[in-house]
């Protein structure tokens, strides 16, 4: 249960995520926000209308698919860092995941990282395709993965040569 | 002799002071740390709210831009690095000032806005005394002001904000969160804040308490146990961290001393957090020129305590005769989005609290 845990479970899950036909079009927007709080930097750094307007500033976001263009502006907006944007189109067997990251040392373009799921559990190696820096220093990694993984991977860990803990 | 004495430099007070002294008035900002703005330039990640307070922006920013602001009023002034040690009759506070507290200087004002905020809460535990074994407001002004790593394996005790937040910051700088504990069977923090710590391997363990510390200089080890609904531990459920750190984030209590001696009407209200002064919606207590913002009159989120200070800050320069163009509609728009930020069933509690602690119209 996610207020026990931390973790959504995948009724949670099934609320936000697009239906297969849109993943199947390329990149999409993943928002894993289940509880109403005071926030809405999201909707108002949306450029394409794609997150609705808030009425109230506690409302969930709500998406509409098919005016999202997979941009991933939102993704370093939302201060809970709740925001993916999934590209099931990348390549023959991959997806691209995009993920805000505020760790340090940041991987490199190229880099192989632990692909982490939900708990932090280690699902394997994946390729970092794109380091991305942002002003506000919620970065976005872009990372390649099995595509049966797109719905499972949410972090990353990077290996730390100098100083393993 | 000032206008309008404010202390305490956090969100609420250096709101406040903004909000006053660009309406004309004289004020005076009393602020016993290094630095003004209190928890804010310790607060490292982005903030919640509307964007029209700050949301998404980082806490340490928001503090640099109305540090900024406050340099550009003349009519204000800012005493840093002083203790307000007392209340006199007719709105007279004594200031400590000085390392060693040997400048005591005594300022009158017309009014006083007390935006003291909280203390934070201690644990009873076995060996609580150890070394290593912190409040989360420590560990941050350690981490995050002084660059300094309290340890090197931590528990973290209590997951409302604070210890969601802080366990964060920890792992920021590189050090192990062993576990967070939380003797609620449910995480009382933003759950956004839980997901994005889950996802970095740390366990959550809602229904649990901290019941020891072992260690014979410092803290060796913690044992952690399943706690039933009435908080009573349960035999056999008990578990054993390797620890040197535990990090006690377990609730925020007003810090209304000057309040109770200034001979506000106090009342004890759980909801927010500990005895606080009865007010009205301008903030003010029943003494009629001492007003209230933030923690000190509940513990809520930074955001809340900036609107209550600029609601205290307009209106206690209102009292005074300053004009402010459009007063009616400013105050409304102020209150307006106070009671937004609060209508979500997180915020049920804080509701309650306020309606407690509210006074009523027709009283005196
Ligand atoms: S990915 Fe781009 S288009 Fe889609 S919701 Fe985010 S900002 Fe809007
Ligand atoms: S910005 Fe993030 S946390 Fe805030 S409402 Fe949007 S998705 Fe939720």
């Amino acid at each position: 249960m996610l207020e026990r845990t931390g973790i959504p479970t995948d009724d949670d899950l099934e609320k936000i995520i697009p239906g297969k036909k849109r993943l199947a079009r390329g990149p999409v927007v993943i928002i894993e926000c289940f509880q109403k709080i005071p926030c809405d930097p999201c909707a108002i750094s949306c450029k394409f209308g794609a997150i609705k307007p808030f009425k109230d500033i506690n409302d969930l976001p709500q998406v509409d698919f098919t005016k999202c263009t997979g941009c991933g502006i939102c993704i370093s907006s939302c201060p809970g860092l709740a925001i993916f944007v999934i590209d099931m189109n990348y390549s023959e067997g991959k997806a691209l995941i995009k993920l805000p990251y505020e760790m340090l040392p940041l991987p490199e373009k190229g880099e192989v990282v632990y692909a982490l799921d939900r708990a932090g559990g280690k699902l394997g190696k994946a390729k970092v395709a794109k380091v991305l820096k942002i002003k506000n220093k919620t970065n976005i990694i872009s990372l390649e993965v099995p595509k049966s993984m797109a719905m499972k991977v949410r972090s990353i860990k990077v290996e730390d040569k100098n100083n393993e803990r | 002799m000032t206008d309008i004495a404010i202390i305490g430099g956090g969100p609420a007070g250096l709101s406040a002071a903004i909000y006053a002294a660009s309406l004309g008035a004289k004020v005076t900002l009393v602020d016993d740390g290094l630095e003004l703005g209190g928890q804010l330039i310790k607060q490292t990640h982005k903030f919640f709210g509307s964007e029209k307070q700050f949301a998404g922006i980082r806490g340490i920013e928001i503090a640099k831009k109305m540090i900024q602001d406050i340099k550009e009023y003349d009519n204000l002034e800012v005493i840093a690095n002083a203790t307000v040690t007392g209340y006199y009759e007719d709105e007279v506070i004594t200031i400590v000032q000085g390392v060693n507290g040997d400048i005591l200087k005594k300022l009158k004002a017309k009014r006083i806005i007390v935006a003291t905020g909280a203390s934070e809460n201690i644990l009873p535990f076995v060996n609580n005394d150890l070394p290593g074994v912190y409040a989360a407001g420590a560990v941050q002004t350690l981490m995050n002001l002084y660059g300094v790593v309290p340890g090197n394996n931590i528990l973290m005790v209590g997951a409302g904000n604070i210890g969601l937040i802080v366990s964060y910051q920890l792992l920021q700088a590189g050090i192990k969160v062993e576990a967070i504990v939380e003797a609620l069977p449910r995480i009382g923090g933003y759950l956004v804040h839980a997901s994005k710590i889950r996802r970095l391997g740390v366990p959550i363990y809602t229904s649990h308490t901290l019941k020891e510390a072992y260690g014979t200089d410092c803290v060796e080890k913690a044992v952690i146990s399943e706690i039933n609904q009435n908080f009573e531990f349960i035999p056999g459920t008990e578990k054993e961290l390797e620890v040197d750190t535990i990090c006690l984030a377990v609730g925020l209590s007003p810090l209304s001393d000057l309040l109770w001696q200034a001979g506000c009407q106090m009342k004890y209200v759980p909801e927010l957090c500990g005895h606080v002064a009865l007010r009205d919606d301008n903030m003010k207590t029943t003494k009629d020129k001492i007003y209230i913002a933030g923690d000190v009159a509940g513990i809520e989120e930074a955001s809340s305590a900036m609107l209550e200070g600029q609601i205290a800050g307009l209106n206690a320069a209102i009292s005074l005769g300053y004009k402010c163009d459009n007063y009616q509609e400013q105050d409304r728009k102020l209150k307006e989005e106070l009671k937004e930020l609060r209508d979500n069933p997180l915020s049920e509690e804080i509701r309650r609290g306020v309606e407690k602690a509210l006074i009523k119209e027709g009283w005196d």
